[in-house]
């Protein structure tokens, strides 16, 4: 069978969940091939990613890889697909996999499917539209098809590879080393998992009052082992930082399970959220749209409904 | 400066969108139209940057013949002119088609910055930014939450998941914005007159050297194969609270196993 690349998606050294999603996917298609691109590739990381089926581990590990904008991993797979003429290329539909699947196609003169949901035989995909309205599914008539999964889309599932390493090295051109990162800032992230990935997301929104108040989300949170999302409201208030904001131009979320708390539900917040499995909307206003979508609701008052349910969930797990 | 600014006409996402049963296409005849909501805020940083710097801004759209009202629009917050690109055969473009196609246009008019939105609520791809900086092989600065420019050197905030790095690059380049970077104008009633007289220039494919071949539907990478209206969502169950509230919350999270 031929090999599949998958970008793997790191930070700090370690895998994040979506490229273990991407090698299960990767795995039902063809033979999986995952392609680290920067420095600080470790044994763990690698043991990991064999884990979950990686028969090949391509790597190139220079810093110059992640000190240019977007384009220097364009330039490694565009490399990678000349060498070893994968059947597809799967990368995680991040803003950033996104940016580098649209340089991809470019390069390679090959058709491109971002937002995917679902990949199935034939490199089909399968998308959501519309803020959820349509399914849509579609597929790659020119060229290779490179394609960008949403986080979440497939349950990782082990299932061993050789897992062996391969040095890439690559000569970056000129036209890659365009925009320089001069300095990278990270603003607080505590233990949580990352909002994306997470497999329950508990979202505040201007029903929540206050910075302060934002705890009793990451209250229930904490409880169920969740990621922190806000509504534009929130986050444009100052109420929590802007890069947990849900919607069409925040993250797009797909968790198993959506807590909306004091979030009307504008169809700029659904459009980040509707593909969760589950949702479940707190609202002191019983017309809120949110209901609309939530699978369970309480009209109540989120200061009273949220502590309430995270003590619950302490006291059942 | 010369600053364009690529401007996109979308439907209204407050209205039911549908793709035609034909060619499986948006049906933008169906709907009003309205400025891509992302656009008004590159809008707004192109006319920023030329207060600031001087030079001129350029609006840029790629949309049938309706797509006019848009760019008024842009014309009356306060661009110079624009280029209107509008051509049968750009009919169905997927992404690949329609950054060929703006950046043969792009080409033509000259620029020292494109300024974009980070993304169109039709589409949705966020793709066309890092796709032109590719095709007309100039830097990509984008995601930009904050933007200076000194001399002929831009850097920018890009919003990352974490929080953001700082990216510099040479002009020329390609910018885009998210929408913390501004607050758009509104039209001034002024604006919105002076618009009106304001030149438009419309360019068919091969005013813009853009190859028949390249564009439209039938030279799509990438196609829909099937679509269907999702399925309703099975309503839901909605309680009030009575002072258990969360209980009850629980134990719809307990019969899904959640906890
Ligand atoms: C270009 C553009 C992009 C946008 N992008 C995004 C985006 O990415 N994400 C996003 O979220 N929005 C986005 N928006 C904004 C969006 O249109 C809405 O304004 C926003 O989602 C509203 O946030 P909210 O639901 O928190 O606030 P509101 O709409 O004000 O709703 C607050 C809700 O809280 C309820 N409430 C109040 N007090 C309580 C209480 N004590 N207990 C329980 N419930 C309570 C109210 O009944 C109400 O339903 C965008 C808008 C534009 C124009
Ligand atoms: N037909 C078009 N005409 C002009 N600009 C466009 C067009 N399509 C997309 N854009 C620009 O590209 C950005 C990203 O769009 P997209 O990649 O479709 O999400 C938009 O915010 C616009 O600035």
């Amino acid at each position: 069978m031929s090999e599949i690349l998958v970008l793997v998606d790191h930070v700090d050294g370690e895998v994040k969940k979506v490229t273990l999603e991407l090698l299960t996917l990767a795995r039902s298609l063809g033979t999986p091939a995952a392609v680290w691109a920067g420095p600080g590739i470790t044994d763990a990381a690698k043991a990991r990613l064999a884990e979950y089926g990686a028969e090949k581990i391509y790597v190139e590990g220079s810093g110059d890889i992640v000190d240019f904008v977007v384009a220097p991993k364009a330039e490694l797979l565009a490399h990678l697909m000349a060498e070893k003429s994968p059947a597809a290329v799967l990368v995680a539909a991040t803003s950033e996999g996104k940016e580098i699947a649209g340089r991809l196609a470019v390069k390679t003169d090959s058709g491109v499917i971002t937002d995917a949901v679902g990949l199935g035989e034939g490199f089909v995909a399968e998308q959501s539209i519309f803020g959820g309205g349509v399914n849509v599914r579609s597929r790659v008539r020119r060229g290779t098809p490179i394609v960008a999964v949403r986080p979440n889309s497939t349950a990782p599932v082990a299932a061993a590879g050789a897992g062996a390493e391969e040095q890439v090295s690559l000569m970056l051109s000129g036209s890659a080393r365009g925009a320089r990162v001069l300095d990278r800032v990270k603003q607080e992230k505590g233990a949580r998992p990352e909002l994306t990935e997470a497999a329950i997301v508990v979202s505040g929104g201007r029903g929540v009052g206050s910075a302060e108040n934002f705890s009793v989300i990451e209250g229930l949170a904490d409880a169920l082992g969740a990621a922190v999302g806000a509504s534009r409201a929130a986050t444009d208030a100052g109420w929590y930082p802007h890069q947990f904001q849900v919607g069409q131009t925040g993250k797009t979320v797909s968790p198993q399970l959506y807590v909306a708390a004091g979030i009307s539900g504008a169809i700029q917040h659904r459009a980040g959220m509707q593909t969760a499995k589950t949702i479940v909307a707190i609202n002191k206003d019983p017309e809120a749209p949110i209901f609309e979508l939530a699978d369970y609701g309480v009209v109540g008052d989120l200061h009273q409904v949220v502590p309430q349910l995270a003590e619950e969930v302490k006291k059942r797990k | 400066m010369n600053i364009v600014v690529c401007v996109k006409q979308v439907p209204d996402t407050a209205t039911e969108r549908k793709l035609r049963s034909d060619d499986k296409t948006l049906d933008r005849d169906a709907v009003d139209g309205v400025v891509n909501e992302l656009d008004e805020y590159a809008v707004e940083e192109a006319l920023k940057l030329k207060e600031a710097h001087g030079g001129e801004v350029t609006v840029l759209t790629m949309g049938p013949g309706k797509a006019t009202e848009t760019i008024r629009k842009a014309l009356a917050m306060g661009a110079d002119k624009a280029v209107h690109l509008t051509d049968d055969a750009l009919h169905g473009s997927d992404a690949l088609s329609t950054s060929y196609a703006l950046s043969q246009a792009l080409k033509r008019i000259g620029f020292d910055l494109v300024v974009l939105g980070s993304e169109s609520t039709d589409a949705r791809t966020g793709m066309l930014p890092a796709m032109l900086a590719e095709r007309l092989d100039v830097p990509q600065l984008t995601l930009a939450n904050k933007v200076e420019i000194e001399g002929g050197e831009v850097v920018i905030q890009r919003i990352t998941d974490y929080g953001y790095d700082k990216v510099a690059a040479e002009l020329p380049a390609v910018l885009s914005v998210v929408e913390k970077i501004n607050e758009p104008r509104y039209p001034s009633f002024k604006g919105i007159m002076a618009a009106k007289k304001k030149p438009v220039e419309t360019l068919a494919i091969g005013d813009a050297e853009i190859a028949a071949d390249q564009v439209g539907l039938g030279a799509a990478w990438s196609e829909v194969v099937e679509f269907a209206a999702a399925p309703p969502r099975a309503a839901g169950t909605i309680v009030k609270d009575e002072g258990d509230g969360g209980q009850k919350a629980a134990d719809f999270l307990a019969s899904k196993k959640f906890i």
